[in-house]
């Protein structure tokens, strides 16, 4: 243990109420749920790999991702301060804070000073990370979201279950359901038809655009150099949240961060490929401050830290805050493709949610997630800044409290595997004690394992086989030769 | 810091450079991708990306007049070159002074032009620079016409970044508005414009 001070973890949606495997039990069993899932994740995984398959230099545009925000985290500070001083030249005005709750605290009032009594949302993950929409409402304030995914999960009283799609878990006539119930004008005919359905989103929110005085974003991409913000979408709802209204208020994780504008060159080719699998999203918007005449005249930044200069703190952890929140890890991943993003418990499901959520909120908090993995290393694969999640999920599982039965028994393992005779002398015992077992039940079927342990050891071969150790290691092969 | 409370700003970067005490080493940023294409091909490439996201591209040179016939009323950036408006005899609404968005919203279409447009990708940039207008003019109207000059083409979304500046208001385009949060299949058509036209003329004929 580092006798320095770690910065305080953060708050908000990021702590599983559940362990996952609980969480996980009646999502595994729901079968409209796992068809949904597995409809859903194949389309896109399809869709990723040919638009992936297409681009000759992708290694290479992996390599400088990867590279571009590991430098990020190494210049944190200095970067930020680039950031803000560039923004605030530009018209912006930046504001930082400390936790979840200081963020809140922030944009309310920053809304209340426009004298907003409703916003309208542009997805982000941070506002729903730090509950925004929870703190506007108690403040008298409603927030509207208006990407389709966002507004069906609100209109439902849902969470999200996914970064990029966050009503994956419904299909088309479950989504109608939502909008008949709970649209006020949704048309009485409509239908299942994803046109439709789109229709219907469009026509529900247009007024609400145009009369709009306060907009709140995230971003996918903060500017050190230049003070730009980009906020990278599909429908055109970003466009007019961003557009139209007088206040725009923008809620930016401190990681976000990228050096130079020309790194986006690098970024804006890994997103839209890895997140919908398409050549490009439909609308990418950047701005730098305030565009007289054009756009928000007052143009607010919010810097969240909730946690994220404790994963900082962790040479080997720290790379979790390279996620550009494509979700490619989610849906190549046998676990989340399953169990579904609401297992999780956090705004962050998935590969990337099960090694981010724990360190955001310190791993005693979230035990479980780290082992909300087969370590099948597809995500590592799928990641367009190679983030290496199996590595931190096995370092994360190390940091997890263990029972302490578990712990006698490593170190004694530990004690008998540093020294050889000790070792060998323990193989010996442990064929002798196994060998009557054994070898009937491999005359029986062949298998060189056990299928039930007795207490403690039956937690293990609850859901696995025990290996038995072979009638002969190969020192001693070698010693007969 | 003994008795006295640091701000949020003060707190967070001390917080991130204790975070990073381990000293991390300098990271080279291996720049091995493509940041230039052979200049072959870049418009075919084009008209073949913008078309697979459903945009409509137009390339001969009577195209905008046959598209603006069938156009009431058109808005249009100050700066509208007059030859793009040759023949045209339904309503224009001009940008200047700004149209509100009441006005905005019951235009039948758009007519801009772009700053950039690249291949690899089908995507038009806007910068609010010449013949584009403000962001508002090519949002809120559902047609979307935008003429774009054979020589803005570029290959490869580098060579974007190295025209663009950053200080102007960016608008990357790359079809119609569209969504994929239903089963995750693409949908033309949510709050952007629904229908994208995109008119390919070269410089002279662009005047």
């Amino acid at each position: 243990m580092s006798q320095r001070a770690t910065p305080p973890h953060g708050g908000g949606r990021i702590t599983a109420p559940l362990p996952f495997p609980t969480a996980a039990r009646p999502e595994v069993a729901d079968s409209q749920l796992r068809a949904n899932l597995r409809r859903a994740t194949r389309t896109i995984r399809g869709k990723r790999q040919r638009v992936v398959d297409e681009v000759p230099d992708w290694a290479a545009l992996r390599d400088a991702g990867a590279a571009i925000k590991a430098d990020v985290q190494r210049r944190l500070p200095e970067l930020l301060e680039r950031f803000e001083a560039a923004a605030t030249a530009a018209g912006a005005r930046v504001h930082w804070a400390r936790d979840a709750a200081e963020a809140c605290r922030v944009v309310v009032e920053l809304s209340r000073a426009a004298g907003a009594t409703e916003v309208v949302k542009v997805k982000s993950m941070a506002t729903q990370e730090i509950e925004l929409n929870e703190a506007l409402a108690e403040s008298g304030i409603a927030a509207y979201e208006t990407d389709l995914a966002e507004l069906i999960v609100q209109l439902g009283d849902d969470t999200p279950s996914h970064i990029l799609v966050p009503a994956i878990h419904y299909n088309r006539a479950q989504i109608r359901e939502i909008f008949r119930r709970r649209m006020a004008d949704a048309p009485p005919e409509l239908s299942d038809e994803p046109r439709e359905l789109a229709e219907a989103a469009r026509t529900h929110l247009r007024r609400r655009f145009l009369s709009a005085k306060v907009a709140v974003s995230g971003a996918n991409f903060a500017v050190a150099d230049t003070g730009t913000l980009v906020v990278v979408e599909s429908e055109g709802n970003g466009r007019m949240c961003l557009t139209l209204p007088q206040t725009l208020i923008s809620v930016v994780g401190v990681e976000k961060i990228v050096p130079s504008f020309a790194d986006l060159e690098v970024f804006l080719q890994l997103l839209p490929r890895s997140s919908t699998g398409e050549r490009m999203n439909p609308y990418t918007s950047m701005w730098t401050g305030v565009t007289p005449g054009d756009g928000p005249q007052e143009v607010h930044i919010v810097l969240v830290d909730n946690g994220r200069s404790a994963v900082l703190a962790d040479p080997v952890g720290r790379q979790a805050l390279s996620c550009i929140r494509c979700s490619a890890c989610l849906n190549v991943c046998p676990v989340y493709e399953r169990a579904g993003g609401h297992a999780y418990g956090s705004v962050y499901p998935g590969p990337i949610g099960a090694i981010l959520s724990p360190q955001l909120t310190g791993v005693a908090d979230n035990a479980s997630l780290p082992y909300a993995s087969t370590l099948c290393g597809a995500c590592y694969d799928a990641c367009p800044v190679k983030i290496n999640i199996p590595e931190v999920l096995i370092h994360l599982r190390q940091q997890a409290p263990h029972p302490a039965a578990e712990r006698a028994t490593m170190r004694g393992l530990s004690w008998i595997m540093r020294n050889p005779r000790r070792y060998a002398a323990a193989l010996r015992a442990a064929r002798l004690g196994t060998g009557p077992l054994g070898t009937s039940r491999q005359r029986r079927t062949g298998a060189r394992t056990l299928r039930w342990l007795p207490w403690p050891g039956s937690a293990w071969t609850q859901s696995r086989d025990a290996p038995l150790p072979a009638p002969q290691t190969f020192r001693e092969w070698w010693e007969k030769r | 810091m003994v008795g006295e409370a640091l701000n949020a700003r003060d707190e967070i970067l001390a917080r991130l450079r204790t975070a990073l005490a381990d000293a991390p080493p300098p990271v080279e940023v291996p720049r091995r991708y493509r940041r230039a294409a052979e200049p072959a091909d870049r418009v075919e490439i084009l008209v073949d990306r913008l078309e697979d996201y459903q945009a409509a591209v137009h390339r001969d040179r009577d195209a905008l007049p046959r598209i603006l016939a069938e156009v009431d009323r058109l808005a249009v950036p100050a700066d509208v070159p007059a030859a793009w408006l040759a023949g045209f005899d339904g309503q224009l609404h001009r940008d200047a002074p700004p149209l509100p968005l009441a006005e905005l919203d019951s235009v039948d279409a758009v007519l801009t032009g772009c700053a950039v447009a690249i291949a690899d990708t089908g995507t038009i940039v806007l910068d609010a620079g010449p013949t584009q207008g403000r962001r508002a003019l090519t949002l809120v109207p559902d047609r979307h016409i935008c003429v774009v000059r054979t020589d803005q083409i570029v290959g490869l979304v580098p060579e974007a970044f190295a025209r663009l500046d950053p200080r102007a208001p960016l608008t990357w385009i790359s079809g119609p508005s569209a969504t994929s949060d239903i089963e995750l299949n693409r949908v033309e058509g949510v709050h952007g414009p629904r229908r994208l036209e995109v008119v390919l003329l070269t410089p002279e004929a662009a005047g």
